[in-house]
């Protein structure tokens, strides 16, 4: 499939149409997706038009953006204005939002089309796509396998030739760990740096929205498009974004890369192997690699799986079956409440409100919610320290490759080990990236992570750019 | 539920009641079985979260955000809101423009 960078070209120059893009994009979607369930809805007719326009912008002579005619994934938490956004919740079934996100109205004004929502774990909790309430999506790579999650359906649908490129979110890994599963690029900024406003509320110190593409340099084209000051995310940072596309292939002469053994020594040995040939490649290139520890880490998770949960009780109170979604009657308004939560969530979601509300619970709020926040602390801390001494941190981005559909629904904490490697960016607000990097020893891809300080998106494009010049070749995309 | 004094560092006393209550406070209803199954799964997750729990780190202090937050002000002008009636349509029930719901508790039907 043609990468983001080339196809936004050819409809630029008129060397193709938009229309003709959009019609292959459905073709191979109409014929793929019954299988691998990565888009729980195509915005046929809305791309076709999408498509239409973005070909008049260009039969005028004016310039249609730099994603023209590019067809998107967008992960099923971003609002799009009058189509189905169901965050993978039966609670939100049939909801269509009056307002899109920011992020979508950005690709639109790039030039890009919005191909379809994908499937994902309801309200983004999970690391396997399982907890949809729509059904599991396949990984492409191998359909006996998950896709990784959250964002299970656009790593899938970029892995699957659907789209080439693909937004998700990322609370705890959920852009990164599936991109590392299913063989894609996959890449969280900056906390702020992406604005927010239209992505359903999961866990709000947390969540990022970031992209998906076969490749480094369509990531960071994409990211380009995204990032920037938002008045409608009052989290949103005001400051002008350093372009990322500018400096990609300035190479790593130089750069110092900490090869952290945090983020290497819990993982499989196949895993942990391609990390460290990763780190050789970039030596071979001129950075001076170093190995680094930052024991910290290892708190993060527990740290977590705290935050985000207390988070998530807070927002996820919105769904009482009064403004939108699902209502299931009841006597009087808290039973309403009380039965159209019940019928409308689904077992991560009822298991993390309670774990979230229990952490925030008058007598355990400073033993679990206040003591996590200081572990937070802890870790952004140690994230400092470690920056004084090196420009980037690479490790793995998952501890294996995809494991078997079903292998871990019943074992919520073998699940959340999957985050442990990705989970120090969140609770820091720092960019990250997933780059596919060969074969475990199953033949399924590997994802090596390059971890950057706040705002670091330009060098940690530029590694991961020679990362990936570096991986074996016939593997990853 | 358990008592302050009960959530030491270190100890998870999540009980069975912990858990009915919990899902109560948050709107939940559950079955015999999701009570046995929820307080073994999450009493999993608050034993991992022990070793956060032991940690020493009263001389940190918390953080809620990784950037420092402000209060963000736009300047006082009009402008155009959500369409009253696209929001309106998206709602379970609606009564002249409002959202319909069940009877408070307490008031008289």
């Amino acid at each position: 499939m043609t990468g983001a960078l080339a196809l936004a070209a050819e409809v630029r120059s008129g060397a193709r149409s938009a229309r003709q893009v959009v019609e292959e994009a459905l073709a191979t979607v109409a014929r793929g997706n019954e299988e691998l369930n990565a888009f729980l809805t195509v915005l046929s007719d809305e791309a076709r038009a999408q498509a239409d326009a973005v070909d008049a912008v260009v039969a005028a002579g004016r310039d249609p953006g730099p994603l023209a005619g590019v067809p998107v994934a967008l992960k099923d938490n971003l609002c799009t204005r009058g189509a189905p956004t169901t965050c993978g919740s039966k609670i939100l079934e049939g909801w269509r939002p009056p307002y899109d996100a920011t992020v979508v109205q950005s690709l639109r004004a790039a030039g890009a089309i919005a191909l379809g929502k994908t499937n994902m774990d309801e309200f983004a909790m999970g690391s396997s796509t399982e907890n949809s309430a729509f059904g599991p999506t396949r990984n492409p790579r191998h359909t006996g396998k998950v896709p990784g999650g959250s964002s299970g359906g656009s790593a899938a649908a970029v892995a699957a030739g659907f789209a080439p490129l693909g937004l998700g979110s990322d609370t705890g890994g959920s852009i990164r760990q599936p991109a590392a599963l299913c063989g894609v690029v996959g890449m969280k900024p900056t906390y702020g740096r992406v604005s927010r406003y239209g992505l359903v509320a999961f866990a709000s110190s947390l969540d990022q929205i970031g992209p998906f593409a076969a490749n480094v340099e369509d990531a960071a084209l994409l990211y380009d498009v995204l990032a920037g000051h938002d008045p409608l995310d009052s989290t949103s940072l005001p400051s002008v974004p350093e372009p990322t596309m500018a400096s990609l292939h300035d190479g790593v002469e130089g750069v110092r890369i900490g090869l952290c053994r945090d983020l290497i020594d819990g993982c499989a040995s196949d895993v942990a192997a391609r990390v460290h040939e990763a780190a050789e490649a970039l030596a071979g290139a001129g950075a001076k690699v170093e190995e680094i520890s930052v024991p910290e880490f290892a708190y993060g998770l527990s740290a977590y799986y705290l935050i985000a949960p207390a988070e998530a009780s807070s927002n996820l109170a919105r769904y009482d079956g009064v403004r939108y979604g699902l209502r299931v009657d009841g006597d009087d308004a808290e039973a309403m409440n009380t039965a159209t939560r019940t019928a409308g969530f689904g077992a991560e979601v009822k298991r993390r409100v309670m774990l979230g509300t229990y952490a925030l619970s008058a007598g355990y709020y400073d033993a679990y919610y206040a003591q996590a926040q200081r572990v937070r602390t802890l870790v952004m801390r140690a994230f400092d320290r470690a920056y004084e001494s090196v420009d980037v941190l690479l490790g793995a981005t998952a501890p294996t490759t995809a494991f078997d559909l079903g292998a871990k629904v019943d074992d919520p904490m073998a699940m959340y080990m999957n985050d442990v490697c990705t989970i120090p960016s969140n609770l820091s607000g720092h960019p990250a990236v997933s780059v596919p990097f060969g074969a475990g020893n199953d033949g399924l891809p590997v994802g090596v992570q390059v971890l950057a300080p706040a705002l670091g998106e330009a060098i940690m494009f530029r590694v991961a750019q020679v990362v990936e010049s570096g991986a074996p070749h016939g593997t990853g995309s | 539920m358990s008592g302050p004094a009960e959530a030491a560092p270190g100890r998870v006393t999540l009980s069975r009641d912990d858990v009915v209550h919990v899902a109560r406070l948050a709107r939940l209803e559950l079955r015999d079985d999701e009570v046995e199954l929820f307080t073994a799964q999450l009493r999993t997750v608050l034993d991992h979260a022990a070793d956060v729990a032991a940690l020493d780190l009263t001389h940190l202090e918390p953080s809620s955000h990784p950037i420092a937050l402000e209060n963000v002000l736009r300047p006082d002008e009009p402008r155009p809101s959500l369409d009253r009636d696209e929001v309106l349509a998206q709602a379970p029930a609606v009564e002249e423009h409002q959202f319909r719901v069940p009877r408070i508790g307490g008031e008289a039907p």
